[in-house]
């Protein structure tokens, strides 16, 4: 039988500012987020497969069919899917914390003196990182099917760095569906209303002038185009108008929204 | 500071826009340094109590000090000075033994030293040191209860183990003979409401009587006794097949006023048993159901919960 010596003043570290308690419980969290990354590879090997299959299949089956500008569909295609590719990575956002409620261990979380916020930070951070390791590999890919980014190595870290960082601002979103769906199952299903419009109906995959007329305005001026053109822009060295500053205006805005409501949802989850 | 560790005042708590209503003016006093036992069946409000005071669910109404902390205004603070397990074990399955100690001791704002030495210590209490560097999803059910231990023995001992160095532990169980066994002090909640409570002796002498239960040749013969020993029983007689069962208050004496009925009436006896009452014989006369049939526990398992006091 095991007994427990239980010290009567447990050694809490000292006092320090609410800030730097977030800040070091976010990385605990997305410590653990990390650690899931490399202790279940084959998550992360399937989360590769579905870009790299888009990759393939719309180069290779869409890319003789497709008109766009400038000639070259996959030097059109390769940074719409990169931008595709980042935003659905919120989807396991949303499947994480689904799964982290369901087990029980947001609860646990709850019950701890840590910040509130660090939960959502944490796993929005984890799940940043496992963005950067896929937006590598597409590169990758994609160089290997003839994509030749003409912008510059610069403007090209430029632009994986503006749709890391709109990514993350939408994942927040994500992050409240996970908090909201009663199963990861019911989790991912209820990302796809909100993530197939926005990635298809842009100009990800089409130049937005292809679409009919009704389409083409929400296309036009819907966030996830403004960030393909700015990233298509960056990447190719082709003008891109204030899509930079467009797409870093709508992330600021969505996670002002976001991660308060996302925040709340979580106080009120149990 | 107040004597009591938990003070929980005219707590309220309604779901669905008030429809359902979890707790209903529900107060409580748990002692410092004693372990207080919440009883109740499924439904009856005994989580959303430890939610409450938990700080994990606000209550609609009424106020809880825990430690000297308010739930709803200091929940930090309480969240500092108390433990909670589960019913449940909530382990990252992705994360080794020794990581998922080591993240609930740094989430605990613990000092980084103490929490490796700690955790090390923990695991080697639980008798599972040779599986902290394996993943907690290659666990057994068992190894991983004892990360988050609710192995009855297991849990036992340690509670033994906090109280003895001053922890106060609430407990919400389903079943008595750990409560019994654990509990000085007892509430039953039903339909969130405290329908009883005082300690198991106080509960049990409430209900205040032995059953005397005594097997027949024949279902003649008993249907025959139990009209024989109605007077000596308490409540109407309880005849079941062979077995007549009667509550009394004085077993022995009415066992030997039965005994002699039954030999004068020449009835044939095959057995004869007093039982004393159980806290399940408690938990029945007060609430109406048993505890908890097999199989309301396989669909919640062992709702086990405690909760460590100031240390």
């Amino acid at each position: 039988m095991s007994t427990v010596d239980q010290t009567h003043a447990l050694p809490v570290q000292a006092q320090k500012s609410t800030l730097r308690w977030a800040i070091s419980d976010i990385l605990t969290i997305a410590r653990r987020g990390l650690l899931a990354l490399v202790r279940i590879p084959t998550a992360l090997v399937f989360s590769m497969i579905q870009p790299v299959m888009f990759v393939l299949l719309f180069r290779y089956v869409f890319g003789n069919v497709i008109q766009v500008p400038g000639g070259q569909y996959v030097n059109f295609l390769l940074p719409g899917i990169l931008v595709q590719t980042t935003i659905f990575g919120g989807i396991g956002t949303a499947i994480g914390l689904a799964e982290d409620l369901q087990r029980g261990l947001i609860e646990r979380f709850r019950a701890l003196p840590m910040a509130r916020i660090a939960v959502l930070a944490g796993r929005t951070v984890s799940d940043l990182a496992r963005n950067i390791m896929v937006l590598i590999l597409i590169t990758l890919v994609g160089l290997a099917v003839g994509f030749r980014p003409h912008g510059g190595i610069g403007a090209y870290l430029q632009a994986c760095l503006l749709m890391l960082v709109f990514a993350y601002c939408l994942s927040w979103g994500f992050a409240y569906i996970g908090l909201s769906a009663p199963n990861s199952e019911t989790a991912q299903a209820m990302t796809f209303p909100l993530i197939f419009p926005l990635t298809f109906a842009s100009s990800i995959f089409v130049p937005v002038d292809k679409l009919p007329g009704w389409l083409q305005f929400f296309a036009t001026n819907q966030p996830v185009s403004q960030t393909a053109e700015a990233v298509r822009g960056l990447m190719l060295g082709t003008p891109h108008g204030q899509s930079t500053w467009i797409t870093l205006a709508w992330s600021l805005g969505a996670i002002l929204v976001l991660a308060p409501l996302s925040t709340a949802r979580y106080r009120r989850v149990a | 500071m107040s004597d009591f560790a938990v003070e929980a005042l005219n707590i309220y708590r309604t779901f669905q826009d008030g429809e359902v209503h979890a707790l209903d003016d529900v107060t409580l006093h748990v002692a410092r340094g004693e372990v207080f036992g919440l009883l109740g069946p499924n439904g009856s409000g005994k989580t959303t109590m430890v939610r409450i005071l938990s700080t994990i669910l606000a209550p609609t109404s009424g106020s809880a000090v825990v430690n000297g902390y308010n739930v709803v205004e200091q929940p930090d603070e309480v969240r500092r000075s108390i433990g909670l397990a589960g019913q449940f074990a909530t382990v990252d399955e992705n994360l080794t033994g020794l990581e998922n100690l080591r993240m609930i001791g740094k989430l605990n704002h613990l000092e980084n030293a103490f929490v490796k030495r700690r955790s090390s210590e923990l695991l080697e209490q639980f008798g599972l040191s040779d599986a902290a560097g394996r993943t907690a999803k290659t666990y057994s059910g068992g190894m991983r209860r004892r990360l988050d231990p609710q192995s009855r023995q297991d849990l036992w001992a340690i509670i033994e183990g906090l109280v003895e160095s001053g922890t106060t532990v609430l407990l919400t169980t389903q079943y008595l003979e750990e409560a019994d066994r654990l509990a000085k002090q007892l509430v039953v909640l039903d339909h969130g409401k405290i329908i009883a409570q005082g300690t198991s002796q106080e509960l049990k002498s409430r209900l205040g009587n032995t059953v005397l239960s005594v097997s027949f040749a024949s279902t003649s013969n008993a249907q025959h006794a139990s009209m024989l020993l109605s007077d000596l029983s308490l409540k109407p007689a309880n005849l079941e097949g062979t077995v007549v069962e009667i509550t009394v208050d004085q077993g022995p004496q009415a066992a030997a006023d039965a005994l002699r009925r039954i030999d004068a009436a020449g009835l044939e006896l095959t057995g004869l048993v007093l039982r004393e009452p159980s806290l399940d014989d408690v938990f029945l006369s007060l609430t109406g159901h048993k505890t908890e049939d097999e199989t309301a526990a396989s669909t919640e398992p062992t709702s086990k919960r405690r909760r460590k006091g100031r240390r």
